[in-house]
C-alpha cells in the first residue's frame, strides 16, 4: 500500500490589499511514496515544500486535488495518531520542561499513561537529551530544541513521519545523529518523508527524492536512477606533474594537483589518451565514467530552460 | 469533555500559572488589606459596602483584563510562534484546541476569582467582626461576575480567531465597556424614532449585555437576588459564550495557518 498518495494538490493564494491577484504557490501536484521508504523532497528556499507539508498536515487547506495517508483523507484523527511531525525551526511551549512537553503531546496523541512515562524517556535518550528533562524549553539552544522536536515527533511509535528541514539548526554531530535515526525508523519500517535543500543529506539517505521549484514538480525518482546517467566523459588521472601537448588537444579539461595530473576526455577520445600515456611511460592512478551528481542534476532541473539550451549548443 | 479537551485546558492552565499571571492576587491583597484598615478608619456605619462595593469591582476589573490579554494571544500566539503546527497534527481536531482553551482560561479566572474573594471576606470580617446572613449574596455576585468572564473571555477567543493581538484586545474590551452599560443603550432605543430606533434596539440585543450581570450595588446595600434572574442570566451568559465560541470554531476551521 502507498503510505503517502498526493492526488493534485494545488494552492494558490490571494495576495495583495486592495486590489487581490492570486499567487500559485503548489502547482498540481502528484507524487506517490511507498511504506517503508525514505523519500527526499528537495527544492530551493520558496519551492513550496513546506506548503505541501502543512497541507498534508491540514495546516493549510488546498484550493483543488487532495492526499491519503495511509490510505485515509488528510484530517482524519485515525490517521493522524499514526504520523509524526517535526516543523522547520521547531517552537514549543517554553514554560514547560522537555519531559512535560512530551507528557502532553503524548496525551494528546492518545499514548496511554504508563507507556507515555517509558516512551517520554525512551525517546530523550534517543535525540540524545537524557540529563535535560526536567530543564525549562526557554533554556534550550536552537540544536536541543531540533532534537526535541524529532522526539515529539517520533514519541507515539507513528508509522509515517514528515519532517521539514530535520538537519537545520544541527551541529555536523547532531545531523549525524538525525541521519542515523532516519535509517534506523526505515529499518523499523517506517516511511520518511522529508524536505530539505541539504543535498548530500539526500543522497546519502534517500531511496526516491522529488524535486520541486516554484510550486513545480520538476523530477522524481530513485537517487540511484537520476545519478547514473552517464555523460559520455571519462576522467583520467596519472603520476606526472605537467600536462603533455598532446594530452591538451584530447582533454575537455585538464588540471595538476602535486604529482597528480587530472583530465577530462570524451569516452571517444578515452583509448587515444590511454595510448599516449603509455607511450610517454606516465603511470596511469585511475579511468572513472563520469556520472551526474545529484547537485548536478537538481541545478538541471531547477534551470530546465538554460539546460536544454546548453545541450543544444 | 474529550480527553483532549482537557489536556489543552491544564496546559492553558498551566501556562497562566507559569506566567505568573496569579501574581495579581499579591496586588489585590494588598489593595484589600490597605482599603480595609482605610475604610475601617474613615467610614462610620458603611464600611461593609464599602469593602464588597470595591472587593468585587476589583475582582470584576482584574478578571476582565486577564481574561483579555490572555484570551487575545490564546490562538493568534500559538499560530505566530507554530506551537500549533505540533498540536493540530496529531489527533486534535480544531474545535477542540478552541475549547480546550477556553476552559483553560476560564479555569484559571475561575481560580483567580476564588482566591480574590477569600481576600474580600476576610476584609469583610475585618471592618465587621463578623459574618452577616447578608454576606451569602456577595457568592452570587461573585457567580454573576463569573459568568462575566465566560463571555469575555469566549469573545477575546472569537476576536483572536480572526485579529491581531492588539485589534482583538481592542474590540473586546469596546465590547466590555459598551456591554456594561447595555441598559442605558436599551434605554435610548427605546426612545428612539425610525432607523436610529432599529439600530439601537438591533446593536443592544447584539451586544453583550454585562450591565445585567453587574448586581455588585444591591448586594453590597444587602439585597438578595431573585433566583428567576439568576436562572435566566446564567441562561443568557451560557448561550451567549456559546455562540461566540461557536463563532470563534467556524472562523478557525476554515483558517489557513500559514
Amino acid at each position: 500500500m502507498a503510505a503517502i498518495e498526493i492526488l493534485g494538490l494545488t494552492k494558490t493564494y490571494q495576495v495583495g490589499f486592495w486590489r487581490k491577484r492570486p499567487k500559485c504557490a503548489l502547482q498540481p501536484l502528484r507524487l506517490q511514496v511507498e511504506e517503508g521508504e525514505i523519500f527526499g523532497f528537495l527544492g530551493p528556499n520558496g519551492a513550496g515544500k513546506t506548503t505541501t507539508l502543512k497541507m498534508l498536515m491540514g495546516l493549510v487547506y488546498p484550493s483543488a486535488g487532495s492526499a491519503r495517508i495511509l490510505g485515509c483523507e488528510i484530517n482524519d484523527p485515525r490517521m493522524k495518531a499514526q504520523i509524526g511531525f517535526l516543523p522547520e525551526q521547531p517552537y514549543f511551549y517554553d514554560y514547560l520542561t522537555a519531559a512535560e512537553l512530551l507528557e502532553y503531546y503524548g496525551q494528546l496523541s492518545g499514548v496511554d499513561a504508563k507507556e507515555r512515562k517509558r516512551r517520554v524517556s525512551e525517546v530523550l535518550d534517543r535525540v540524545g537529551l537524557p540529563n535535560v528533562s526536567g530543564m525549562q524549553l526557554r533554556k534550550f539552544s536552537k540544536g536541543m530544541l531540533q532534537r526535541v522536536g524529532v522526539a515529539q515527533a517520533i514519541l507515539h511509535n507513528p508509522r509515517v513521519l514528515f519532517f521539514d528541514e530535520p538537519m537545520s539548526g544541527l551541529d555536523p554531530i547532531g545531523r549525524r545523529e538525525v541521519r542515523d535515526l532516519m535509517e534506523e525508523l526505515k529499518r523499523a519500517g517506517k516511511t520518511v518523508f522529508f524536505s530539505t535543500h541539504i543535498l548530500s543529506d539526500a543522497e546519502a539517505l534517500c531511496d526516491r527524492v522529488a524535486i520541486i521549484h516554484q510550486g513545480e514538480l520538476r523530477g522524481v525518482g530513485a537517487v540511484a536512477d537520476l545519478t547514473s546517467s552517464v555523460q559520455g566523459k571519462v576522467e583520467v588521472v596519472w603520476r606526472g606533474n605537467t600536462v603533455l601537448p598532446s594530452v591538451k588537444t584530447l582533454a575537455l579539461d585538464s588540471s595538476v594537483t602535486g604529482d597528480t595530473v587530472r583530465a577530462v576526455v570524451l569516452e571517444a577520445s578515452q583509448d587515444a589518451l590511454i595510448d599516449t600515456l603509455r607511450r610517454e611511460r606516465l603511470h596511469i592512478v585511475s579511468v572513472t565514467p563520469l556520472r551526474t551528481s545529484l547537485e548536478e542534476y537538481f541545478v538541471q532541473k531547477l534551470r530546465p530552460a538554460e539546460a536544454a539550451a546548453g545541450v543544444r549548443s | 469533555m474529550s480527553s483532549r479537551i482537557r489536556h489543552i485546558a491544564s496546559n492553558t492552565f498551566r501556562e497562566a500559572v507559569r506566567d505568573r499571571v496569579l501574581y495579581n492576587l499579591i496586588a489585590f491583597a494588598v489593595l484589600m488589606c490597605g482599603a480595609s484598615i482605610l475604610v475601617g478608619q474613615i467610614s462610620i456605619g458603611i464600611e461593609r459596602l464599602v469593602v464588597i462595593n470595591l472587593g468585587l469591582t476589583a475582582i470584576s476589573l482584574f478578571g476582565v483584563v486577564i481574561a483579555i490579554f490572555i484570551g487575545i494571544g490564546l490562538v493568534s500566539k500559538e499560530i505566530e510562534k507554530r506551537t500549533l503546527y505540533t498540536v493540530l497534527s496529531r489527533p486534535v481536531q480544531r474545535w477542540e484546541f478552541i475549547v480546550g482553551k477556553f476552559f483553560g482560561l476560564a479555569g484559571t479566572l475561575v481560580v483567580n476569582t476564588f482566591f480574590m474573594a477569600i481576600g474580600v471576606f476576610l476584609a469583610l470580617l475585618y471592618v465587621s467582626q463578623r459574618f452577616q446572613a447578608a454576606d451569602g449574596w456577595v457568592l452570587v455576585a461573585l457567580y454573576f461576575i463569573v459568568l462575566q468572564f465566560l463571555i469575555i473571555t469566549a469573545l477575546a477567543l472569537f476576536f483572536s480567531s480572526f485579529s491581531s493581538p492588539l485589534l482583538s484586545a481592542v474590540f473586546a474590551f469596546s465590547l466590555f465597556v459598551i456591554g456594561s452599560f447595555a441598559e442605558d443603550l436599551r434605554g435610548f432605543a427605546a426612545m428612539a424614532q425610525g432607523t436610529t430606533r432599529w439600530l439601537a434596539t438591533g446593536a443592544a440585543y447584539l451586544l453583550p449585555n454585562f450591565a445585567s450581570l453587574n448586581v455588585i450595588g444591591s448586594v453590597a446595600h444587602g439585597q438578595g437576588v431573585a433566583g428567576a434572574l439568576i436562572l435566566s442570566e446564567t441562561a443568557y451568559a451560557m448561550v451567549y459564550a456559546a455562540m461566540a465560541l461557536c463563532g470563534a470554531v467556524l472562523i478557525f476551521e476554515h483558517r489557513n495557518l500559514k
